[in-house]
């Protein structure tokens, strides 16, 4: 089998056999990638997983990127991302044609208001997740602490604001900071 | 014109989706209600159905999204959208061999922006809590029924990792959550 299809196929694999995505994907990428196919070493896994976290978007598609690439360039980048995103995309291409009608059924609706509590309670717990991951810089808590308080009162009083807003804000805070620290250690 | 605004939106969730996971679930949540693609409920509904089914949830969401608004075109053209700024810079630093990330400036940004990205998660999750338990929010009265199920809910999900070290998954809360939707509004 050529390399590029079996990127391809490899990732459609990890695509369709991962639920929730985020880091519950890494075991499965790690054996299939590092252990089976060998396409990337361990320190390289543990790489990509860095970078993951300072680029946006999902980790699994970052690392089918990386690795495609890696293994065959341009076109080897372009089938694992295929790949990867295949199968979310024919499974919830299917349900979005049937799910209105799904809804109409008493007891599926029933059964959605009953989801719909659980669902901002998983939201909530992915940022307790974070906060205790987050190393615990002064700096780091009071940005996290005023963009919770921003986000809550913006969403309450529907200020046209967008959480992009925040981000660069916050980006923009980290540079003045850093410039400001840099200043003082001038000054010594 | 609404596949333009598909493109544009999603790019724009694609770029900013610091974090992974549900961190881009603010931003999807910023982009189809101020574009009105879907409702609150709805998006909630999404994202549970995103939850238990496999592959990133951002992908998920994108999919759905646009084929409910333009058909399978679309759907292809949302997902794209929502994948291509985090190919473009895992190839931008591959390329360059991580030299991006250890730049100072863009550290000094970052430092910012992933507590900041924290903070807004956990302010869409407790907002969206305090939404479904209150018959309209800001504002409105608690609902006894949705408050006495989320509650139940959240010592179950959290209380859960006392007994075993990993507790209950997200998939398993959400199929209790359904239940509990289908006897107590069912019986109602």
């Amino acid at each position: 089998m050529n390399l590029t299809m079996n990127l391809f196929l490899t990732f459609a694999k990890i695509g369709l056999f991962t639920f929730g995505g985020g880091y519950a994907m890494i075991p499965l990428i790690e054996d299939n990638c590092v252990t089976r196919k060998q396409w990337i070493s361990h320190d390289e896994m543990m790489n990509i997983t860095v970078i993951s976290e300072s680029t946006p978007g999902p980790i699994a598609i970052n690392c089918a990127t990386y690795i495609g690439y890696k293994q065959k360039g341009i076109g080897g980048a372009i089938a694992a991302t295929i790949g990867m995103a295949l199968p979310s995309f024919c499974i919830i291409f299917l349900i979005s044609l049937f799910l209105d009608r799904f809804l109409e059924i008493r007891w599926i609706a029933n059964a959605f208001r009953g989801i719909k509590l659980a669902v901002g309670i998983l939201i909530l717990d992915a940022a307790i997740r974070m906060i205790r991951k987050m190393p615990k810089k002064p700096f780091s808590v009071a940005i996290t602490a005023c963009a919770f308080a921003a986000m809550m009162l913006i969403s309450i009083f529907s200020v046209r604001i967008t959480s992009i807003t925040l981000m660069l804000i916050a980006a923009l805070t980290g540079l003045i900071v850093f410039q400001i620290a840099k200043g003082k250690e001038g000054d010594a | 014109m609404n596949l333009l605004n598909l493109l544009i939106g999603f790019l724009k969730v694609g770029l900013f989706a610091f974090g992974g996971g549900y961190a881009a679930v603010p931003l999807i949540r910023d982009v189809v209600l101020s574009y009105g693609w879907l409702d609150q409920d709805m998006l909630t509904n999404m994202i549970a159905v995103s939850e238990s089914t496999p592959g990133p949830i951002m992908i998920n969401l994108a999919t759905y999204v646009g084929s409910t608004q333009g058909g399978i075109i679309g759907a292809l053209i949302a997902t794209l959208a929502v994948i291509l700024p985090s190919f473009i810079m895992i190839l931008i630093i591959v390329v360059l061999e991580k030299k991006l990330l250890k730049n100072p400036y863009i550290q000094a940004a970052l430092s910012g922006v992933k507590p900041c990205v924290i903070g807004i998660i956990g302010a869409t999750g407790m907002y969206m809590i305090l939404q479904h338990v209150f018959t309209a929010f800001p504002g409105g009265t608690a609902d006894a029924i949705a408050l006495a199920v989320t509650a139940v809910l959240a010592v179950i999900y959290f209380g859960s990792r006392k007994i075993t070290k990993k507790g209950i998954s997200p998939v398993a809360l959400i199929g209790i959550a359904a239940l509990a939707g289908v006897l107590v509004y069912g019986i109602q």
